[in-house]
């Protein structure tokens, strides 16, 4: 389809960061290289280029942080919350000056469009940091008893969706409540979080207290595994959660887990067609549809099945693929070639068991990683791409006919992180949203986040909360 | 007229399953012993089938009662103290003999029962004001979290705690709307089988409260692997390799755990028995406007 306005490229300068060829862990307050000396690449999704050459955690760099993270603990821990309180306000304070910074590294080095980590990714970095600063000092408020504890050592795995973010969640509850860390960045997106480390330098955080070991699904093994470690935080795939699960059984280590959705984002007749869309769009479309809580189950009522369809698809074909640094860009990169892979292993089968594919017509960039906003429709509740998490932007269309059909098909999942819904009736939202099995329902909306707010799923999506004063819980002794 | 002293009529003890009182399908039954070894009854031996009809009765209970409302939860649980003070006598010897304890540590016990059925009644409205509210999100939304219960769950009841243990771990679950199936502890199962009896006359919907006696060895990782078990309270599973055990089975749907630890059940009890059990739901709405420009989303 001709668009009806050509814009000009719009490229955010990438001179405003400065990216070192290599890096080392961060480890006790200095950049080390790894006990063993191996490094990997990290590359831009969007180009292949190599960004730059990181030290890779091994089972030793894991014992050597988590030592530095219990030595640090007992200081950390003992200093009046009022003090913790006043590092964070300035770690939120330092992120929000160099967000620009930021923003543009982490759209070179996760492949997002730089429009997303400008209005999205950093200002709620800032924001969670800010709000948890907040709590540091008011713990005994929060309705987790008088005087709560800390737990210890924290460990910290997060997935490269929203690399920065995902640390900002981590991060700010655990040393708010007086707890220290170590946390892994996945292997294609480190950069963010050693970037991280120089502005906790920058705030003059003791050392110890955060310590960021760029590393593969060893280093995490090896983390979640550590007998000193006392608290595991994961976000990523259902499976390795599972696995996490399993590894700390008969333990005391107390885990919160924020894994995968299939989320269900029921459209009613009377849901203002316009809004919905634009809904739909976002619920599946941000960040490549790579998000946990993506809207990826589109329910919509059989009566305006046509109508939306349509509408959605005209929608569909004005997204701009291409440049994530390009502030026009609507779709930007996958983050690596095994996601792309995936995505299109399961895309493959939707079409192999009769989905039917559509998929908005747009040039792909003939380096990096991508993939054209696709819809299938006929799709039935035992398809795979109905069932599976996708994590790419692939929407599957599903349509009912009542309320308690959309109900039951919203809820025929193994997970239950996320649900939207769309209507004009007040009383019809919340009857379909008390009835959702989903940790987070968003009415006439989607994709909406907030530091005060409490994020994490029902069922195979995890449990415990991350986000507001429920997000203490997981980093107190209660 | 005779002096024969009057023979009495023994109870047959049988598992308490959707609001029935079935047998063990297996057949099994083993002794039952007091602290000393002397015999009291035979209690069913619950089979791994017994554990899965247990769970279905929990599942087809689960949407009744966590939709009923809060304050008719209340209601049901505070009857269910009202039965047991009428039946305290009994209890109380029973958990003489379950404990070996003396008939006014036993009446001590069986009173802080059902002073906690009462403490729980309490808490069925009241626990969503505490954990749940209104978030202060930065824009134009409502947003609102609310405690959900997490559906069907395990409870591995206190081996020696045959009674208070039993009902402090049972009314935190199903307060807040969960359904149960319950393991007995083991050797002291009767005062749990006899919960069945007051629960059944007490307003609470069948499948609310399913109760097996019988081995958590046998049972235990049967209901931990199950799929539709949605949690599992491992407080009584007092054998540390048994309990890693079920929480590595527990894993694969990821159950939410409760893990084993000593209690004093005499203690007063915090919120943290319910709120294992909870999910937070957070419903997000745009507020709009009511300027000149109408509605915005």
């Amino acid at each position: 389809m001709a668009s009806a306005f050509e814009y000009a490229p719009a490229p955010e300068s990438r001179s405003v960061v400065d990216i070192a060829p290599s890096y080392g862990l961060f480890i006790d307050g200095e950049f080390v290289d790894a006990a063993d000396g191996k490094v990997f690449k990290t590359v831009s999704p969007s180009t292949e280029e190599v960004l730059s050459e990181v030290a890779r955690a091994g089972a030793e760099d894991v014992d050597r942080a988590v030592k530095a993270a219990r030595k640090a603990f007992e200081k950390w821990s003992a200093l009046p919350g009022s003090e913790r309180a006043k590092y964070l306000f300035r770690i939120a304070r330092i992120i929000q000056e160099r967000s620009r910074e930021l923003a543009v590294l982490e759209t070179l080095d996760n492949g997002k469009p730089i429009r997303e980590t400008r209005d999205a990714d950093l200002p709620l970095v800032a924001a969670h940091f800010f709000y948890y600063a907040g709590w540091a000092d008011k713990l005994d408020h929060a309705g987790h008893g008088a005087n709560p504890r800390p737990l210890g050592v924290a460990g910290q795995v997060i997935p490269w969706n929203f690399p920065l973010l995902m640390l900002a969640w981590k991060i700010a509850p655990a040393l708010a409540t007086g707890n220290t860390v170590v946390l892994k960045p996945a292997e294609t997106t480190p950069l963010s979080a050693l970037f991280f480390a120089d502005v906790c330098r920058q705030a003059g955080l003791p050392k110890g207290v955060v310590n960021i070991l760029p590393g593969y699904g060893e280093a995490g093994a090896a983390l979640v595994a550590h007998p000193d470690v006392n608290k595991v935080a994961f976000t990523g795939s259902t499976a390795v959660g599972k696995q996490i699960a399993r590894t700390v059984a008969g333990t005391h280590k107390k885990v919160t887990l924020e894994l995968g959705g299939k989320g269900a984002n029921i459209v009613f007749d009377d849901a203002p067609i316009d809004q919905a869309v634009e809904g739909i769009v976002n619920g599946i479309f941000f960040n490549q549809g790579q998000v946990c809580c993506a809207g990826s189950r589109l329910l919509v009522q059989e009566s305006i099945q046509d109508e939306l369809l349509d509408s959605l698809k005209r929608r569909l074909s004005t997204l701009r693929l291409g440049d994530p640094l390009d502030k026009n860009t609507d779709i930007g990169a996958i983050n690596s070639s095994e996601q792309l892979a995936r995505i299109t292993s399961l895309v493959d089968q939707g079409e192999a068991e009769g989905a039917e594919r559509w998929t908005a017509a747009c040039e792909l960039p003939s380096a990096g990683y991508w993939f054209a906003p696709t819809l299938f429709t006929n799709v039935t509740q035992a398809h795979r791409i109905a069932r599976d998490e996708i994590f790419g932007p692939v929407l599957s269309v599903l349509s009912f006919r009542t309320p308690d059909e959309a109900v039951a098909k919203a809820n025929n999942s193994q997970y239950g992180l996320s649900a939207g819904i769309w209507s004009e009736k007040g009383s019809r939202i919340l009857a379909v949203a008390n009835k959702l099995r989903a940790g987070v329902v968003w009415a006439n909306t989607f994709n909406k986040f907030d530091p005060t707010s409490p994020f994490g799923g029902y069922k195979e999506s995890g449990f415990g909360r991350e986000g507001g004063r429920h997000g203490l819980e997981a980093y107190l002794d209660v | 007229m005779s002096d024969v002293t009057r023979l009495s009529v023994f109870k047959t003890y049988k598992l308490y399953v959707g609001g029935k009182f079935p047998r063990s399908e297996s057949g099994r039954v083993y002794e039952v012993t007091d602290s000393k070894g002397k015999w009291l009854a035979n209690a069913p031996l619950s089979s791994r089938k017994d554990a899965r009809d247990a769970v279905v009765a929990a599942r087809k209970a689960f949407g009744g009662w966590a939709g009923a409302t809060a304050y008719n939860r209340g209601q049901i649980l505070y009857r269910v103290a009202e039965m047991l003070e009428g039946r305290k006598g009994q209890f109380v010897h029973e958990v003489a003999h379950a404990e070996g304890l003396s008939k006014n540590k036993a009446a001590e016990a069986v009173e802080a029962a059902i002073d906690r059925w009462v403490w729980y009644a309490g808490w069925t409205d009241k626990i969503a004001q505490v954990v749940g509210g209104a978030n202060p999100v930065a824009g134009p939304y409502f947003n609102l979290s609310t405690p959900e219960p997490t559906g069907v769950v395990t409870v591995v009841a206190p081996q020696d705690s045959s009674f208070l243990g039993l009902v402090s771990v049972i009314a935190p679950v199903i307060a807040t709307g969960n359904t149960a199936v319950v393991i007995a502890s083991e050797k002291a199962p009767l005062p749990a089988l006899s919960l069945g009896e007051v629960l059944a006359t007490s307003d609470l919907p069948g499948g609310v409260v399913n109760i097996l006696s019988g081995k958590a060895s046998e049972m235990g990782p049967h209901l931990a692997a199950h799929q539709d078990v949605n949690a599992i309270d491992l407080t009584g599973a007092t054998d540390g390799d048994l309990a890693r055990d079920l929480e590595v089975a527990a894993a694969d749907n990821l159950k939410r755990v409760l893990r084993p630890r000593t209690e004093d059940f005499t203690e007063s009890p915090g919120t943290e028995r319910m709120t294992a059990f909870l999910e937070t739901k957070t419903v997000w709405h745009p507020t709009g406007s009511l300027g000149a420009s109408g509605s915005s989303y």
